[in-house]
């Protein structure tokens, strides 16, 4: 499911505009990517289009690390 | 009479992205040969708005910062406008803000500054650019105001909240400012619009459950789409609807009407 995580990167990167190189699993959106509120319901609703899913506000909430991203949309699938 | 907006300018204000009904609007006018003029605000949106503007397949749109917050602002950015492009016909007011955690809920727990916050980006801000607009004679061939308002101005609907009351108050200068302008040969009408996954609607807790309800509710028994919002702005920009000034139009599929 590696396609998963690469998907999800490439998202990131072009959505918050930082380097490839910084998003690693650990990376915190906020804290780390420098993503504000807006950017965040961006990268959601992104990723509700990429994946095909709808994620709830309370599962949007526990996003916290990219690698939360990559493990829920793979368990959604 | 046509739909046609050729040889005319129009101006788009709250652009924000892609799924913006703003961005909608700006393609319905473009396709209907209207110059555009996009205002934004914030950096952070402006390279999102010039983007999507150079996207068009025409290269005289301008796009320039906009914060509707500050009166110095809207009067610069305005007087800009009227250097670059003289006259314009029509304006899409399409701005809206509160705070995420007033759309969730009791709206009894609307804070002041919560409270007026909403009602100064969301509603004052169409009046202010009106007064400016007509100060600075922008639309002296006569011209066509469009704001986006909802549901829950009419009615109260969970978790809209604050941006209900901001709504109402939207609504009411819509008949205000239409009640001043009409000797001017401006209209000023707004576009009820179902909802929509925009950015704003997805800061609204549950969006995704009235979303539902509309699917299953609504007599057209589906969400209605950014471009039929669109279109029915380029209806109200365009001489077709020139007997119709004042009115909210609801584009929701007919949700509006249904009871249980």
């Amino acid at each position: 499911m590696a396609d998963v995580e690469e998907r999800v990167k490439g998202i990131v990167v072009e959505r918050l505009g930082v380097e490839e190189t910084e998003v690693t699993r650990e990376a915190r959106f906020k804290e780390d990517l420098g993503a504000d509120s807006l950017d965040v319901v961006e990268l959601v609703m992104e990723l509700e289009d990429e994946f095909d899913l709808e994620i709830s506000d309370e599962d949007a909430e526990k996003i916290v690390t990219v690698a939360d991203v990559v493990d829920y949309i793979q368990a959604q699938q | 009479m046509s739909f046609s907006l050729e040889g005319r300018t129009y101006v788009i204000m709250g652009v924000a992205n892609k799924r913006s009904i703003a961005w909608a609007i700006a393609q319905s006018l473009s396709n209907a040969g209207a110059r555009l003029v996009f205002t934004y605000a914030g950096e952070r949106l402006g390279e999102n708005v010039r983007k999507l503007a150079d996207s068009l397949d025409r290269d005289d749109s301008l796009v320039l910062p906009c914060d509707i917050s500050e009166d110095s602002a809207i009067d610069e950015a305005f007087k800009t406008i009227k250097e670059e492009v003289g006259v314009i016909h029509g304006l899409a007011h399409c701005i809206a803000f509160a705070k995420s955690e007033e759309l969730e809920g009791e709206y009894m727990n609307t804070t002041r500054e919560g409270f007026l916050l909403a009602q100064n980006i969301s509603a004052y801000s169409l009046t202010a650019v009106a007064k400016v607009v007509k100060e600075l004679d922008l639309m002296k061939e006569g011209g066509s105001f469009v704001t986006l308002t909802y549901l829950g101005g009419e009615r109260a609907i969970k978790n809209y909240n604050v941006m209900g009351v901001a709504k109402a108050s939207l609504d009411a200068s819509v008949r205000y400012l239409a009640s001043d302008l009409g000797q001017y040969n401006i209209r000023v009408n707004a576009i009820s619009a179902g909802p929509l996954r925009t950015l704003s609607a997805k800061g609204i807790a549950g969006f995704n459950s009235i979303l539902k309800e509309m699917e299953d509710k609504s007599p057209l028994r589906r969400p209605v789409t950014q471009e039929e919002i669109g279109d029915t702005a380029l209806f109200l920009m365009s001489d077709l609807s020139r007997g119709i000034t004042a009115e909210i139009i609801h584009v929701d599929g007919g949700y509006n009407t249904v009871g249980m």
